[in-house]
């Protein structure tokens, strides 16, 4: 029994870095603009499905890594000047309501592309399981997972250390305050959504030899990831890992522990009693506190 | 077209009041397949064989010397749209026949329409359900999924296997195979020992795996499609699970091996002969129909499954069936329909009765093993 439930949270960690990782994206923009970007998903799924492309076409697996991350950037700034910036000034749901009119226009167009097929990235270093104890976990957990504290670090210095990060901050806490100092937003968005498109990207690249990839692979993701997100609270990246995490335990416990149908009703259920307690999330800021 | 059929045409359109301008009037043929939604990798390839065998047959003259016309909506996998678009090619463009209904939930959410209307119905879903009890206007082609499970019954029983663990995922399909692997489990001294499930979009079906390892089962059933049967396969692998692994005839493409990768090595599954159509004897009355329908997709649309194999002998069946009718009455293409005998589909070979509106048996299922990498038919194993 005690070897279960070893296996369980492994499962649960190796889970919930997945949901960890994407969360991270949402919490990027949520930053710099107070937006949820309803598209962060298809970020993921876009890193993933072209990194699958270029390895099939011939390109080494790093390569084609940096090359996928490098697209979706692209497409990340391409539908910040294409759809958010036109209508700057607009209030914040309208704002999420385009992200998900995006989101939806980006899985129309990985359609077109990649068709409906799953397709599977080979693993960074082999499937061969690691054991631990009674427990196993595949090589590439490992990559997830040291990738998420990586990821974590890093965009937390970006924001608490630099003058840049700093800046970005600023733009949500208040928009026309930080224009009068001198940040330019427009500068400012394009660098959130560029930024969270290549998070996206890098999270979709390890994730996809566990999960594969489909054209509607960033629903999935991006639901949990999201849910990652406001049980860690909103806009603090710190927070959707360690959400992540939670959801991801919490979810493996459920289905070993209870019963593998009520999965999702646990985890759902965990989620609207965070939103009730505790609105701003587990490790969320008061409002106040930003100023 | 010879002059005795002419002939022959010619009387009908004067029964029915017709002038001979409208001898080239079109045959009709109705369809509603879920090309996008959840069932796509269904429905896609069914419609792309549909309008492959109408422009085929169009281009040799069509049938009875009329063209045939396919009027297809996508339902998007949406019963109640199902049931929206049957109805409107049953009043609107007023269809000869349907071919269609990707899922069974579709199928079965436009039967009453179709049995009050009077229209000839050929699903391409799965469930028994559809054909059970027997409704007068409505066929089926696909194998039922309590084939599928027999099929592997018969395997475990060859093996000396009694005890199984089920795992199962949250969509229909999965539901009604794990119903009917419980049902038919005494029949065949099977012993159910563990049953698990896990939602189809899960990343990680480890720890159901995990309670399977506790249990005593002998065998591992995983009913699903899409890829989490892929996911579970590597589970298996990962958690180190030394039991035969089943599948179900919904994973039956190549696509599942290259998700899998090595772990899907000795995994066996119940499935239409299409996936070893290349591996049959020369003598098997399918081999030329399953090679000859596998090069004509291959040579437009890139790898054949056996979803657009169900739509083949299903639009095969309906123009045979008009072909002996001698005409769209569809009382008669009815009847003719339910008369097809020896039909030899890439299913398997269609023998239809009032009784029996599939008229497939369990031999339309092989067995198949993945080893390296490849379905490879398995006879007799063991």
């Amino acid at each position: 029994m005690l070897e279960q439930l070893f296996q369980f949270l492994v499962t649960g960690i190796t889970v919930g870095s997945l949901y960890a990782l994407v969360g991270l994206g949402f919490a990027l923009i949520y930053n710099a603009s107070d937006v949820v970007n309803f598209a962060q998903g298809e970020f993921v799924m876009l890193g993933a499905m072209t990194a699958i492309s270029l390895v099939a076409v011939g390109f080494p697996l790093p390569l084609a890594a940096v090359a996928a991350i490098l697209i979706t950037i692209g497409v990340g700034l391409a539908l910040e000047r294409f759809a958010i910036e036109p209508s700057l000034g607009a209030s914040v749901v309208t704002t999420i309501i385009i992200t998900i009119g995006a989101a939806i226009f980006l899985r129309g167009v990985a359609l077109l592309i990649w068709g409906k097929d799953f397709h599977a990235l080979p693993a960074f270093s082999g499937d061969a399981p690691i054991h631990l104890g009674g427990a196993t976990l595949l090589p590439q957990s490992l990559w997830v997972m040291g990738a998420t504290v990586l990821l974590v670090v890093l965009v937390r210095a970006f924001l608490n250390k630099t003058l840049l990060g700093k800046a970005l901050l600023a733009c949500s806490v208040n928009r026309a305050a930080a224009q009068l100092v001198g940040i330019n937003v427009r500068v400012m968005l394009r660098l959130a959504y560029g930024l969270s498109a290549g998070l996206g990207a890098i999270a979709g690249i390890l994730i996809a030899p566990i999960t594969f990839s489909s054209y509607e692979a960033g629903i999935m993701l991006g639901l949990k990831g999201f849910c990652a997100a406001i049980i860690g609270g909103m806009g603090n990246p710190m927070g959707a890992v360690a959400g992540g995490l939670l959801l991801g335990v919490l979810e493996a416990l459920g289905a070993g522990l209870i019963s593998s149908g009520y999965k999702d009703a646990i985890t759902f259920l965990f989620v609207l009693m965070v939103l009730f307690f505790e609105p701003t999330g587990l490790f969320g800021h008061k409002s106040a506190d930003r100023v | 077209m010879n002059g005795g059929l002419r002939h022959i045409l010619l009387a009908l359109l004067l029964l029915t009041g017709l002038n001979p301008a409208h001898a080239a009037e079109p045959i009709k043929i109705g369809s509603f397949l879920s090309v996008t939604g959840p069932a796509s990798f269904l429905g896609d390839p069914e419609l792309k064989t549909l309008q492959m065998v109408v422009d085929e047959v169009n281009a040799r003259g069509g049938v009875l010397g009329r063209p045939v016309q396919l009027i297809h909506y996508d339902t998007g996998g949406n019963a109640s749209d199902a049931l929206r678009y049957v109805k409107r090619l049953i009043r609107r463009d007023r269809v000869d026949l349907i071919v269609g209904g990707t899922t069974t939930g579709d199928t079965l959410a436009v039967i009453p329409e179709v049995e009050r209307e009077g229209v000839p119905l050929i699903s391409l879903a799965g469930a028994i359900e559809i054909i059970e009890p027997v409704k007068k206007w409505v066929f089926k082609v696909a194998h039922t999924d309590r084939m599928a499970a027999a099929k592997i019954y018969e395997d475990l029983n060859r093996r000396g296997l009694t005890r199984v663990a089920l795992i199962t995922g949250d969509g229909g399909f999965d539901k009604s195979g794990r119903e009917q692997l419980r049902q038919l489990a005494p029949e065949y001294g099977i012993q159910i020992v563990a049953d698990e499930s896990y939602g189809n979009r899960d990343t990680d079906i480890t720890t159901q795996l995990t309670k399977i390892r506790a249990s005593d089962a002998q065998a591992l059933i995983n009913f699903g499609f899409g890829q989490a049967p892929a996911i579970v396969t590597r589970n298996v692998a990962q958690l180190g699970i030394d039991l035969p692994l089943y599948q179900s005839h919904g994973v039956a493409s190549q696509t599942f091996i290259d998700l899998a990768g090595p772990a899907a090595e000795g995994v066996r599954l119940p499935a239409a002969a299409l996936v070893v159509a290349e591996q049959l004897p020369d003598d098997d009355p399918q081999k030329p129909v399953l090679l000859s329908y596998k090069n004509r997709y291959e040579a437009q649309h890139g790898p054949v499954s056996t979803f657009g194999g169900h739509a083949y002998d299903g639009i095969m069946i309906a123009l045979a069936a008009v072909e002996r009718a001698g005409g769209t009455d569809k009382a008669k293409v009815r009847d003719e329909i339910e008369k097809t005998q020896s039909f030899v589909g890439t299913s398997g070979i269609f023998n239809m009765t009032p009784e029996d509106h599939m008229g497939l048996s369990l031999d339309a299922f092989k067995m198949v093993e993945v080893r390296e990498g490849v379905w490879t038919l398995v006879e007799n194993a063991d």
